[in-house]
């Protein structure tokens, strides 16, 4: 455990029950009619909801940034995201959101599909050159094929819900999201985990890894089984939500030895912070329609990305 | 404890390579641009999947050992100086004990303490001179005390100085009966500091003795095309244009 762990997990005790009564309507768990049902069955497993996606998506980017020895790295260019994104499209174009697993399974599809072609490409050689550009080919190719469905929708409704589905969100999601995203996430960052002493390894560069026993291969399985879990579950229950993996390694690397071992689960932690926290404030602000999460997060995001090039011109980061 | 080359064939690197390395010496790896120096040095580290022959230690096919087993015993040390994260010295240097599995005090301290380092411990990756990132590089090799060090170009980037003292930890190391072998541009040092040298041309061993004998002017001028002529002497050779 190290301390940026105890620093997180303390910020999210204390953001969880804060969360819980945060809304467009505040609760008084006193005075409130329904208070337990409207925090049992609506807030709660939103919130924890919020908790899984973002935890994952905190792991995935820390791991992320480590493989590619890059802290720019995103878990999105693996192009694990817009495969599961592809998926849950499908779904919604053939009208399935209605049934309760099809839209997850779909994306879950999405995302294997993704990741085996990513394999496929790069996986036996292992090189993170090739598997870059892998994922950045599989990621075009599955926004092409999105905006084709959207383009194609068959009726005006299924255009909006593929384009609203694509801001992600986590409105109106019930402890069945949860039960279909925690045990894989929490799969996803066990495996990511493990990588960690490899990707410590990999700071001296991929020849000096290897000569100290690092299998290329089974890295690259390692991490893209992982990020599959993390991203894939995450996009199943919660549609794109892009920046986490960007944002949080940035905050918590200062507060490790900056080793990417120790950055995986703090990060997991930060996630589920970013996420829930600003999963709250989108229910908070007045506005007409509630703020899609994607959508307040690239707001958050973008500046940040800009920012951070900004101090790395100036040879700062 | 031998570490034995046989019949190594890279396709446009190295065209059927056999030596024989043994411990508790420095050799040195010679040769003009493209000779295939670097290639041989992988392949004795067991990093390259050879076209043909195989890399022998202890009479066990490197190809064969597991990749841990294997990186036990070699240390290998690239040319390239690169630290993606900035860490501190001792954790840069503790990762030279991931095959053990281990962070261990003793082979990190005393590793930090056989370069000099041991005042830097605590600095971090991107605060260190070329120099003191050349023997933390060094120092995180000791730290997984290998039997066999292989280090491709370890003086280069460096100045004299640095080279020299760089030298001076690979021969102590040597003397503690670890097998050295590096890859060397420059002839000098080769001549100066190694106990054998292997000069490759074309993929294939032009020449593998003594210093004075593999870098013969005439060899140099076979391999090199170059004529030159040693002057100096023995232990403080200087190469000039003949």
């Amino acid at each position: 455990m190290n301390r940026a762990v105890l620093i997180f997990a303390g910020l999210l005790a204390l953001a969880l029950p804060l969360s819980l009564l945060a809304g467009r309507v505040w609760i008084d768990p006193a005075s409130t009619p329904n208070a337990w049902l409207i925090l049992g069955e609506l807030r709660l497993p939103r919130a924890v909801l919020a908790i899984v996606v973002g935890a994952g998506l905190g792991a995935a980017g820390a791991a992320m940034q480590g493989y590619l020895r890059n802290p720019l790295a995103d878990p999105g260019l693996f192009g694990i995201a817009p495969g599961a994104a592809l998926g849950a499209v499908t779904a919604l174009f053939f009208g399935y959101a209605a049934s309760a697993w099809l839209l997850p399974a779909f994306a879950l599809v999405g995302a294997g599909g993704a990741m085996a072609l990513l394999a496929l490409i790069a996986g036996r050689t292992g090189g993170i050159a090739l598997f870059t550009l892998a994922g950045l080919m599989v990621a075009s190719l599955a926004g092409a094929l999105t905006a084709l469905a959207i383009s194609m929708a068959p009726n005006a409704f299924a255009m909006s819900e593929i384009v609203l589905w694509l801001n992600g969100a986590l409105t109106d999601r019930s402890w069945r999201e949860v039960w279909i995203a925690a045990p894989l996430v929490a799969l996803g960052v066990a495996l990511l985990w493990r990588a960690g002493a490899s990707l410590d390894a990999l700071t001296l560069g991929e020849p000096v890894a290897r000569s100290l026993g690092v299998e290329p291969g089974r890295l690259l399985w390692l991490l893209i089984l992982g990020i599959a879990l993390t991203v894939g579950a995450g996009v199943a229950v919660a549609g794109i939500i892009g920046f986490v993996g960007l944002i949080v390694p940035h905050l918590v690397r200062p507060l490790t030895d900056r080793r990417p071992s120790q950055l995986i689960l703090p990060s997991a932690f930060a996630g589920a912070l970013l996420v829930l926290v600003a999963d709250s404030v989108v229910r908070v602000l007045p506005l007409v329609t509630e703020l899609r999460l994607g959508i307040a997060l690239s707001l958050l995001g973008a500046p940040f990305f800009l920012w951070l090039l900004l101090r790395m011109r100036r040879g700062l980061a | 404890m031998r570490l034995v080359a046989k019949g190594l064939v890279l396709e446009g690197r190295l065209a059927g390579v056999d030596c024989t390395l043994e411990p508790g010496a420095i050799t040195a790896i010679c040769g003009p641009n493209g000779a295939g120096k670097s290639s041989l040095l992988e392949a004795l580290a067991g990093l390259l999947s050879l076209d043909g022959g195989a890399v022998e230690l202890d009479g066990e096919n490197i190809a064969s050992l597991l990749p841990r087993e294997r990186a036990k015993r070699l240390g290998y040390l690239p040319q390239e100086h690169e630290i993606a994260w900035d860490v501190t010295v001792r954790r840069l240097v503790e990762l030279g004990r991931m095959p053990h599995g281990d962070r261990l005090a003793g082979p990190v301290d005393y590793a930090l303490d056989a370069l000099d380092i041991t005042a830097l411990a605590d600095r971090r990756a991107q605060s260190l001179s070329g120099g003191e990132t050349a023997r933390v590089l060094l120092a995180r090799v000791l730290a997984g005390e290998p039997r066999w060090i292989l280090a491709d170009e370890p003086l280069a980037a460096l100045d004299i100085a640095h080279q020299l003292e760089l030298l001076r930890h690979l021969r102590a190391e040597a003397d503690r009966g670890t097998g050295v072998i590096l890859v060397l541009h420059d002839l000098a040092h080769a001549m100066n500091h190694a106990d054998r040298v292997i000069v490759l041309h074309e993929g294939r061993i032009a020449a593998d003795g003594p210093p004075q004998q593999a870098l013969s002017p005439e060899r140099i001028a076979q391999c090199w095309r170059v004529a030159v002529k040693w002057i100096g002497e023995d232990g403080a050779r200087a190469l000039v244009a003949a």
